[in-house]
């Protein structure tokens, strides 16, 4: 049950991932791009998921343990340089982990990759 | 490199994010990391730890078969760079994301949502190196 639990936010996550916007590498560079041609659809992207955590998480931490583990467990970070160092590879490849996982489920692109590894021009 | 602006399918999109997040916090009492769940489902840390970290992972991976049997089309996905390069950036977003212990989806939206000072320093940073990359790219190297 916990664990099936994890899937259904695992698919709602991606899901929302996967809709438009982030899961889509055009998407990253054309919301970084201030200089050229803007595309801020990421921004909206990440303030409605934030305003929905803000809100949910104050929710949800009024209960005293979360419902199939003992207690809530919220990490603390290491290291800012390695979060720099991120920020540069999301601007080279355009995929950042949380993006790059439902992309894997959709197939088709990596196996186009391996027949013809040659870059495709932005649809959307 | 032009994309049109996609405001409603961006706020859903938003919404489901920050509800997947709110559901593991509720369930599991877990920040929804994406680097931690993609490592924690290869390295195994314990049984209990890796079967919660798979179940997250196929959660994700299978969220396009589900728009694919409701909508009857795959999710668009343009990949405008070479393959070169994505294994390039990638490599180096697994490195920052290890080293940093989080990426966009944990100090994105998990930790940025409590006010965190440290995620209040943490987001900003890597939002505006990957602004100076892509500037670099597109206009300085040339697209």
């Amino acid at each position: 049950m916990k664990h099936l639990f994890a899937l259904l936010a695992g698919l709602v996550f991606g899901t929302g991932i996967a809709i438009s916007g982030k899961m889509d590498p055009a998407k990253v560079p054309s919301f970084f791009d201030i200089a050229g041609t803007w595309d801020p659809s990421l921004m909206l992207v990440m303030s409605a998921a934030l305003v929905v955590t803000f809100f949910g998480y104050r929710l949800v931490w009024r209960r005293s343990k979360p419902l199939f583990e003992q207690r809530f467990q919220v990490p603390s970070s290491k290291l800012i340089g390695g979060l720099a160092l991120f920020g540069v590879g999301w601007g080279i490849a355009g995929f950042c982990t949380g993006a790059a996982i439902p992309a894997l489920g959709t197939g088709g692109f990596f196996i186009r990759r391996l027949i013809h590894p040659t870059p495709e021009p932005a649809t959307t | 490199m032009e994309t049109a602006f996609t405001p409603f399918a961006s706020l859903a999109d938003g919404l489901l994010i920050g509800l997947g997040a709110v559901l593991l916090m509720l369930g599991l009492g877990r920040i929804f990391g994406a680097t931690g769940i993609l490592s924690g489902a290869i390295f195994v840390e314990n049984r209990e730890e890796m079967t919660r970290h798979l179940a997250l992972f196929l959660g994700m991976i299978l969220a396009p078969g589900l728009i694919f049997a409701v909508t009857g089309a795959m999710p668009a996905l343009a990949v405008p760079v070479s393959t070169a390069m994505i294994s390039i950036g990638g490599v180096i977003v697994g490195l920052g994301a290890s080293l940093g212990s989080g990426c966009t989806s944990g100090h994105g939206v998990c930790c940025l949502s409590r006010l965190s000072v440290r995620s209040l320093v943490t987001v900003p940073t890597f939002m505006v190196t990957a602004a100076i990359t892509v500037y670099l790219i597109l206009h300085v190297i040339g697209g």
